[in-house]
């Protein structure tokens, strides 16, 4: 079984990051997941395939951090976060997440609220190769300690 | 003292390596450590207020001082997912 948190080159599974959160010893009423996937156009580009490259152990901590968020803001919540890189082709999943909780509404949100957190502090890159070129993709300037960014990312979770 | 660099993404493409060794006089800061290279390699300058920095592996100010060995990291801004 895979751990909660990991970062790779092989493929990720829904069943593979929600089985990596247990069974709940029975208190948890909702598993609420997510796969984010390899698109095939971005801003008007016909994007060919991605490439991902992570600062491993700080991403790893990063993701460390989200989850340590995760049950402070809705206790009794657990999460679960995979992402993989190296080469992905089109409709390949990047990120695979898992949200566990006693209730569905805290599920939701926990998982919403990871992946707006990794896009915001996790230290991982894409490059895009689309037809006619290469571009690295560059979002968030990563700041764990930026607490408007994290309420922004809370209001997303909760709307 | 010496310490290590790494660069990532755009970084490494522009500086053509993802390490580098570096020589730096006591008391130096990790902006110390970015200017130094921004005047080895004019591109990165474009960076200089979307940056974060990390020091082994964790996330730091750019005003920390670092120590001989440290490794010394460069993010440009983050698009994981």
């Amino acid at each position: 079984m895979r751990p909660l948190l990991h970062i790779g080159t092989d493929t990720l599974a829904l069943a593979d990051v929600a089985a990596s959160l247990g069974d709940g010893a029975g208190a948890d009423g909702a598993v609420v997941t997510f796969l984010g996937l390899v698109r095939n156009h971005n801003l008007g580009r016909s994007v060919r395939y991605l490439e991902y490259e992570a600062y491993e152990p700080l991403a790893l901590k990063a993701f460390e951090r989200i989850a340590e968020e995760v049950a402070e803001r809705w206790p009794g919540a657990r999460l679960a976060l995979h992402h993989r890189i190296g080469r992905l082709q089109i409709g390949e999943a990047s990120i695979a997440i898992a949200a566990r909780s006693p209730h569905r509404g805290d599920a939701y949100a926990a998982c919403r609220y990871a992946i707006e957190r990794v896009k915001q502090i996790a230290p991982i890159w894409k490059r895009e190769f689309f037809d006619g070129g290469d571009v690295w993709i560059e979002g968030a300037t990563a700041n764990p300690d930026d607490e408007r960014a994290r309420r922004e990312a809370e209001r997303l979770a909760c709307a | 003292m010496r310490v290590t660099v790494r660069l990532f993404a755009r970084l490494r493409d522009i500086a053509g390596a993802s390490e580098l060794a570096r020589e730096l006089a006591p008391g130096a800061t990790i902006g110390d450590v970015w200017r130094q290279l921004a005047g080895e390699f004019p591109e990165l300058s474009q960076y200089e207020r979307s940056i974060s920095s990390a020091v082994n592996a964790d996330y730091a100010r750019m005003d920390q001082v670092v120590g001989d060995g440290d490794e010394i990291a460069f993010l440009p801004p983050v698009s994981g997912g």
